[in-house]
C-alpha cells in the first residue's frame, strides 16, 4: 500500500456566476480505491467530477495528481498537451450517455483502437487483436468488431465505452452515472463487469451515482453531497448502514433495500 | 520488544461474565501478549432524524477483552445491543464514545477513529465477520464468493479455490452449486456459503453473528467444529449464539450485554 495519494483535492469550489456548483471539497484518493459521490440532481456531484477531471476550471482550490513518473503535479499547471495525454492514457472517463464517450460513426474496434494509437501503437494487426481481446473482456462478440456503436444496445454501448477507456490501462477512471437509464438486468451485468475489472486492474475510481445500490456494490468509500457541499462521508457500508445526517437518513430510507 | 500491547493496562475484566463449562485446556495465561480485542466504555445511540430527532439509546459502558484462542459469547435478549456491538467492532456502525482496539502487529489499531482505508486493511488482515445474511453479488459463482477473502490476502487463485471447495464440502454444500451465484440458494445454503466465506480467511479475530441460525443439526456441528479449530489455531472469536447448545459447545465465557443497557 503506497501511502502517497493518487489524487488530492483541497478547498475545491465552483460558482457559475452567482450560482453555487460546489464548495469546500477536500478529498484524497489512493490507488485501487473506489469513491462514490452520491446525492440528488443539483447536489453538485457532477460539478465535482468535472473539477476533478479538469473538464471544469475551479473558482477556488486545487487538484493534484501523482503522475506515472511519480511526480505530483497541480493539474492547473499542466499544459494543454500534457492534460490531453493524461486524459487519453492514465485516465478514463465513462459517461452516462455513451454517445458522448464514444465515436458513434466509428466501428467498435476503431473506438478501442483509437486510444491505443493515441499512445503510440502503430501496427494494425496488434491494434486489432488487442481490440478484439478487449471486446471479449466486456462480453461483446468478436464478429461485431466492424459494426459501429449506433447498431448496439444501450448496455453494449456502455460496455464498449469501458473497453475504450481501459485499453490503455489507466490508473484512474471517472464514471458519471454509468448504469442509469439501463434495464435492471442489463445494469446488474454491467455493474458486475465494472466490479471485476476494477479489482483485476486495481483501478482507482471516482463514480458519481444517485443509486445507493450501485455505490454499495462498487465503492469502498462514499461522499454524500447536498446543495453543493459534502455533508457526510466515510466507509461505504458504515454511511449506508448507520447514516448520521438527516439528509443521508432520508436518502437511505427512500431506497427499497439498498 | 516494547509494544503498545504491553503499554496497555492489565485487563480489567470488570464485566467478565460467567464461565461456561470447563474448557478443554486450563485457561490461557491472559497477559496482554495474547490480547486481540479490547473494548472499553463503548456507547452507542441512534438519532432518527426522520422521527423528529428521536434518540434510541442502545448500549453504554461496554467493556470486555477477547484473547487469542478463546470464544467469547455476547449474551442477552434480542434488542439488548449484541449485534450493534459486533458491528461497531467491525467498523460497520459508528462509535459514539469509547474505544475499540484491535491487535495489529505490534500495536493496537483504534477502530473509533480509523480512516476508511485503515478499516478496510484491518478487515483484510485482522478481523473477519460472519454476518447473518449473505449480501449477494450478482453473477459471481459461489466458489469465487468464498475464495475472495483469501485472494484479498494474496493467496493464488488455485489454492484459494481449493480451500473454498474443501470448506464448502465440509459444510455439505453440493458441488453442483459451486459454479452458481448464491442469489437463488435457500436460506440455509446461503448461510453455509457465508460461514465458509467467513472462516476461510486467516484473520486472528473473528466476529460471528448467529452463524448457525438457519442450519440443521449436522451443519451446526460442522460450524462448532470449525470454531473449535479456529480456537485451537489461536484465533479469538466474539459471537452471538441464540442457540444454547452451540453456545455451550464453543463459548469459554459469556459477556452479559444487559449490564450495558443505555
Amino acid at each position: 500500500m503506497t501511502d502517497a495519494p493518487l489524487l488530492t483535492a483541497r478547498g475545491l469550489a465552483k460558482y457559475y456566476g452567482h450560482r453555487l456548483g460546489c464548495r469546500d471539497v477536500d478529498l484524497t484518493l489512493h490507488e485501487g480505491e473506489v469513491l462514490a459521490i452520491v446525492g440528488e440532481s443539483g447536489s453538485g456531484k457532477s460539478t465535482l467530477l468535472g473539477l476533478l477531471s479538469t473538464e471544469l476550471a475551479p473558482s477556488a482550490g486545487s487538484v493534484t495528481y501523482r503522475m506515472r513518473d511519480g511526480a505530483t503535479r497541480d493539474l492547473a499547471s499542466l499544459s494543454e498537451a500534457e492534460r490531453r495525454l493524461l486524459l487519453r492514457t492514465d485516465w478514463g472517463f465513462v459517461r452516462q450517455h455513451a454517445e458522448q464517450g464514444l465515436r458513434m460513426a466509428v466501428s467498435a474496434g476503431g473506438n478501442v483502437g483509437e486510444r491505443l494509437m493515441a499512445v503510440g501503437w502503430r501496427h494494425y494487426e496488434n491494434i486489432r487483436s488487442e481490440a478484439t481481446d478487449w471486446l471479449s473482456r466486456v462480453e461483446i462478440a468478436a464478429e461485431r468488431i466492424d459494426d459501429d456503436p449506433r447498431t448496439f444496445s444501450g448496455g453494449m454501448r456502455q460496455r464498449l465505452q469501458i473497453a475504450r477507456n481501459l485499453v490503455t490501462r489507466p490508473r484512474l477512471v471517472f464514471m458519471d452515472e454509468p448504469t442509469s437509464g439501463l434495464d435492471v438486468s442489463v445494469q446488474a451485468r454491467l455493474l458486475d463487469l465494472i466490479r471485476q475489472l476494477v479489482e483485476e486492474f486495481g483501478l482507482a475510481v471516482v463514480i458519481v451515482t444517485h443509486d445507493l445500490a450501485v455505490a454499495r456494490l462498487l465503492s469502498h468509500r462514499i461522499m454524500v453531497m447536498k446543495s453543493g457541499r459534502v455533508i457526510e462521508q466515510g466507509l461505504t457500508d458504515q454511511v449506508l448502514d448507520d447514516p448520521r445526517e438527516p439528509y443521508t437518513q432520508l436518502l437511505v430510507s427512500s431506497v427499497l433495500a439498498a | 520488544m516494547p509494544t503498545t500491547a504491553q503499554a496497555l493496562p492489565a485487563a480489567q475484566e470488570s464485566c467478565a461474565g460467567s464461565r461456561l463449562g470447563a474448557p478443554a485446556t486450563p485457561s490461557l495465561v491472559r497477559d496482554t501478549q495474547d490480547l486481540l480485542l479490547r473494548v472499553e466504555n463503548l456507547a452507542k445511540s441512534f438519532t432518527l432524524h426522520l422521527r423528529g430527532g428521536l434518540t434510541l439509546p442502545v448500549v453504554s459502558g461496554v467493556t470486555f477483552d477477547v484473547h487469542a484462542g478463546e470464544c467469547v459469547a455476547l449474551g442477552g435478549p434480542s434488542g439488548a445491543g449484541k449485534s450493534s456491538i459486533l458491528k461497531m467492532v467491525y467498523g460497520n456502525y459508528r462509535i459514539d464514545t469509547g474505544s475499540v482496539r484491535i491487535a495489529d502487529g505490534d500495536a493496537f489499531a483504534e477502530v473509533a477513529d480509523a480512516a476508511p482505508r485503515q478499516m478496510l486493511a484491518l478487515r483484510r488482515a485482522r478481523v473477519g465477520y460472519v454476518s447473518q445474511f449473505l449480501r449477494v453479488i450478482p453473477r459471481v459463482p459461489t466458489l469465487d464468493v468464498v475464495a475472495a477473502p483469501l485472494r484479498a490476502e494474496g493467496v493464488d487463485e488455485e489454492t484459494a479455490k481449493a480451500r473454498a471447495g474443501t470448506l464448502l464440502a465440509r459444510l455439505n454444500l453440493p458441488e453442483r452449486l459451486w459454479s452458481l451465484p448464491p442469489a437463488t440458494f435457500s436460506g440455509g445454503e446461503q448461510q453455509r456459503v457465508n460461514v465458509a466465506r467467513g472462516f476461510i480467511g486467516s484473520q486472528p479475530l473473528l466476529l460471528l453473528d448467529e452463524p448457525t441460525a438457519s442450519l440443521d443439526a449436522a451443519n451446526r456441528q460442522v460450524v462448532i467444529d470449525l470454531i473449535r479449530e479456529k480456537k485451537a489455531a489461536g484465533v479469538g472469536l466474539l459471537g452471538i449464539f441464540h442457540d444454547a447448545e452451540t453456545r455451550e459447545a464453543v463459548a469459554d465465557r459469556v459477556v452479559d450485554v444487559t449490564r450495558f443497557e443505555a
